[in-house]
């Protein structure tokens, strides 16, 4: 097989996309690239694939990969309402949706509830610098209390834990990586497209023009001072078998509906991806202690996701024509007479 | 006074004691006797305890508007009762309750008074407490129908037609009935003249039914899949009726699977942001709302407009501004409607006055929003939405769906080249194509910023003003594609025009005119953009009676502001808005006044 082209037999050049016009140096840009590595990697298809965002830095982002797919800039925090209509629209489309912390911990928190609450099946990335980059720097709801701004002023407010809220409200699928850590990120990423049902993935991504300096709690020094690993993931497609020998008992393998598989290898402390309440404790924990705690915080692959539970069926609604649709006429005639 | 088939009865009640299965009972009854009827619902937003009134007109010529005149009244509220016998007509009659006091301003020498212990009644003979104060509506039913002369047999075959779900409540409910009639034939001797007697010619072949019903049919049968509301008073019923047919017709019986996805979305926001998500993706959506959440739904709207997403949005008008009147009846969101959201934005707007048209325009409405890529309003009322209206059976669509300029993989070839905003034909009208393509040219950027024809972000003056110039141009595109007005012209000098449900009491109205001298013509909007009839419509007369149910004349104003300065003139706005459904005397009064001069 030629390495240069991935299952689908495309090239890496057909997941790349428009250049970006965000800063030189900004975490959105790493993600970006990893992203379009996980895509091309996992082999997904461009033509199912559904970019979805909102308003803000992250939320241009789109535009810069994968250019063939279709893709939705919508209005500032409500980016999971178009994604949940498109996915209810054609089941077979792949939703990703992308977002920011002020796109969706502030003006779209509610629609970030809900769309976790109904399990959609869909990626849902937070490209997370804890300011508002296009409007100058501006503190958003996921900054640290404590966290100083370039000119000094101090956010005296607590801060959204957009991962711990969402395990708060039953999401299936939680994670927490960094802009640079690709070697984290790209498994993370892969498994959460073959998780069935809401992935929301919180990156921390330093917004290198606003909110880089002394001071900062999502800076590139900070993170790199403060990142506490829980795992280290690895991604193996369920056509691929799993080669790599672990010690027993130090890796814990999480299978998804399609057969893909995600193995988190230990580090240091004893981490069950699948307990809820330990998940919050351990996010808890580390906020009391100023850490940044990655890795796969949380997942359930056993819960319906929407499409289930709407009862759709198999055939994309978008597809369905007035054969499908109308009440026949024997109906129609029945209902008119009552 | 002719007093045979021509009368209202009000029932004037307590919210949540049960009276609408008896109100509807009585209007089944003397539908089925061939009487039209027109029953108006005037109820509160509360779930009980604060007063609520019925309706039933009944008219040899079948208005099916409000009369302002109640000739018969049920008393069943202790609380409202001397305002209550306040509002019978001259030479009226008032039902009541035996315990209520007929004294102060509750007596009057002009009406004809029957008393009727219901409550004691319902005690002695009806042992079950729970049902007790429910049949005590029944129990009016019955009297009413001694009174007027309804067959027994006649309220049987409603009631039954009442209790389809629950056979047992049947014979329960005829023996109230039955109560009531005994009562009435032994202790009330009748002094009226009021009487309903079979008739034939008007009812034949005709159905009763509300307009939310009507609507959420047609949206099933326009291919409606993904349907996002809010729970709002006067339009929740839309979407309920839209999930009881879908439960019905479009869910495989081998599977359980269901041809539509319907959410209860957390507020109007992501209701409408989950119908442009699905319309993107190529399913045909809608979402139903009133007022507040119209409000609400204006950031999306004009993304609607300017990233030219199909989407239809039904709003089923209350009384505003704010939360307003909840339960009651306005036409006072045409304005805001027409251009909802900021920057220049306008929209296709459907204005519907008939169960049919309830009906019809949903089902176009889908074809209408896929044509012209961008969202279309359907602005029904709650009068329409949630009241009963005679209607012929609704006719089966002939027609397939119009989805629109949508390029699949294989026209893509054919073309080789587009641009999602390129206006091909000159209509203002782009082409798209639906995310799942299999052909490398078919993804394009959907965004609410500026944009080229190619859909590439710009921030080019000459790009941002051609694109707006063409939006404009898609917009007169619409002027002759939407529902085009229905006119009836006969040369005459004065007219009338009118929208939505107003149309009901110009009919009655144009009768009254016409019995004092005065002819109008008169042609009925049905929807925005204006089609070019309308200005030529105002050119052939001299004088245009712009008839609306809101403070502000807010058709009236749209029309000035498109017309030519001679013809602005020409117009005058008459208004009605107390929440209750217009009547006739609201039109016939200021018309007369304003006509004087020329009729004398």
């Amino acid at each position: 097989m030629n390495s240069n082209v991935n299952v689908l037999g495309l090239s890496r050049e057909v997941y790349k996309g428009a250049a970006s016009t965000l800063c030189a140096g900004c975490g959105h840009n790493s993600i970006t690239n990893n992203l379009i590595k996980a895509l091309f990697d996992y082999g997904v298809d461009p033509y199912k694939l559904a970019k979805m965002s909102g308003i803000g830095c992250s939320s241009k982002t789109p535009a810069y990969f994968v250019e063939r797919a279709h893709g939705f800039n919508g209005v500032h925090g409500r980016m999971p309402s178009l994604a949940t209509g498109a996915k209810m629209a054609n089941r077979e489309l792949m939703v990703l949706g992308i977002s920011g912390d002020g796109d969706t911990a502030s003006i779209g928190l509610g629609q970030y509830c809900h769309m976790i609450r109904r399990n959609v099946d869909a990626t849902y990335i937070i490209e997370d610098n804890g300011c508002y980059g296009l409007t100058k720097g501006q503190f958003s709801a996921t900054a640290d209390r404590g966290s100083v701004l370039k000119k000094g002023a101090v956010n005296e407010f607590e801060t959204i834990d957009v991962c711990g809220l969402a395990v708060e409200l039953g999401a299936t699928f939680v994670a927490r990586s960094f802009s640079g850590d690709g070697k984290q990120l790209i498994p993370l990423l892969q498994a959460a497209f073959s998780h069935r049902g809401i992935a929301v993935l919180d990156v921390i991504s330093p917004c290198v023009t606003f909110n880089d300096h002394e001071g900062s709690t999502k800076s590139y020094n900070y993170v790199k001072e403060h990142h506490a690993v829980l795992h280290t993931p690895d991604f193996f497609p369920g056509s691929r078998e799993i080669t790599v020998d672990y010690e027993p008992g130090t890796v814990q393998e999480i299978e998804f509906d399609n057969g893909d598989r995600v193995l988190l290898r230990k580090l240091e402390r004893d981490y069950d991806a699948s307990d809820r309440i330990g998940a919050l404790r351990v996010m808890h924990e580390a906020r009391e202690r100023g850490e940044l705690v990655t890795g796969l915080l949380y997942v359930d692959t056993t819960a319906r996701d929407l499409c289930e539970r709407e009862r759709l069926p198999e055939k994309p609604l978008a597809h369905m024509n007035e054969a499908d649709l109308r009440i026949s006429r024997e109906d129609w005639a029945q209902l008119m007479l009552s | 006074m002719n007093t045979a088939n021509d009368l209202t009865i009000r029932a004037a009640t307590v919210n949540g004691s049960g009276s609408q299965s008896a109100n509807l009972v009585l209007t089944n009854a003397i539908f089925r006797m061939g009487i039209p009827v027109a029953p108006k619902n005037v109820f509160p937003s509360n779930i009980e305890g604060l007063p609520t009134w019925f309706d039933v007109r009944v008219s040899p010529q079948g208005y099916q508007c409000r009369s302002r005149d109640v000739d018969i009244l049920v008393a069943l509220n202790p609380a409202t009762w001397h305002a209550d016998v306040g509002d019978v007509r001259s030479g009226g009659v008032i039902i009541h309750e035996a315990a209520y006091a007929v004294t102060g301003t509750a007596a009057r020498d002009d009406v004809t008074y029957y008393a009727v212990p219901f409550t004691k009644l319902a005690k002695e003979h009806v042992s079950d407490g729970g049902l007790r104060k429910y049949l005590t509506n029944m129990i009016y039913v019955g009297v009413l129908a001694h009174l007027l002369g309804i067959e027994a047999e006649t309220i049987e075959a409603a009631v039954r037609g009442q209790f389809k779900r629950k056979p047992k409540a049947v014979d329960t409910n005829m023996d109230a009935v039955r109560l009531g009639i005994e009562y009435a034939a032994n202790n009330l001797t009748k002094s009226d003249l009021y009487r309903l007697q079979p008739m034939s010619g008007k009812t034949e072949g005709k159905l009763l039914m509300d307009g939310n019903s009507a609507a959420a049919l047609g949206c099933v049968m326009g291919g409606c899949t993904v349907v996002a509301w809010y729970p709002i008073t006067p339009s929740s019923s839309l979407c309920e009726s839209f999930i009881q047919y879908c439960e019905r017709f479009r869910v495989d019986k081998d599977t359980g699977k269901r041809k539509a996805a319907i959410i209860q979305a957390e507020d109007e926001l992501a209701a409408i942001g989950m119908v442009f998500g699905a319309t993107w993706a190529g399913a045909r959506a809608l979402t139903s709302t009133s007022g507040p959440g119209l409000s609400l739904m204006a950031e999306f709207a004009g993304l609607g407009y300017y990233a030219e997403l199909p989407g239809v949005i039904f709003d089923v008008q209350r009384a505003g501004p704010s939360t307003g009147l909840p339960t009651r009846t306005l036409q006072g969101d045409v304005g805001f409607a027409y251009t909802l959201s900021h920057g220049d934005t306008k929209h296709i707007v459907l204005l519907p006055a008939t169960i049919a048209e309830a009906y019809e325009f949903a089902m176009q409405a889908f074809d209408l929003t896929d044509r012209f890529q961008t969202p279309v309003f359907v602005l029904s009322d709650l009068d329409l939405g949630m009241n009963l209206w005679m209607t012929q059976p609704l006719a089966y669509p002939e027609k397939p769906f119009d989805r629109g300029k949508v390029l699949d993989a294989e026209k893509l070839e054919e073309v080789r080249s587009w641009g999602r905003y390129r206006d091909v034909e000159g209509d203002g009208i782009p082409y798209r194509t639906l995310p799942g393509t299999e052909h490398p040219l078919a993804g394009y950027f959907t965004r609410g910023s500026g944009h080229d024809e190619q859909a590439n972000y710009s921030e080019n003056p000459v790009v941002y003003q051609t694109n707006l110039d063409r939006l404009a141009r898609k917009h007169d595109t619409a002027r002759t594609h939407v529902p085009q007005p229905v006119v009836d012209e006969r040369g005459h000098e004065a007219a009338i025009i009118a929208y939505g449900t107003s149309h009901h009491a110009v009919v009655e109205a144009r009768d009254r005119l016409r019995e004092e001298g005065l002819e109008t013509d008169y042609l009925r909007v049905r929807a925005l953009p204006f089609s070019p009839d309308v200005t030529a419509f105002i050119e052939r007369h001299e004088r245009v009676y712009v008839v609306e149910q809101n403070r502000d004349g807010q058709l009236h104003a749209l029309l000035r502001a498109e017309l030519p300065a001679n013809l602005v003139e020409r117009l005058h706005s008459v208004r009605h808005y107390n929440g209750v459904p217009i009547d006739a005397a609201a039109i016939t009064e200021p018309l007369l006044a304003a006509e004087k001069p020329v009729l004398a």
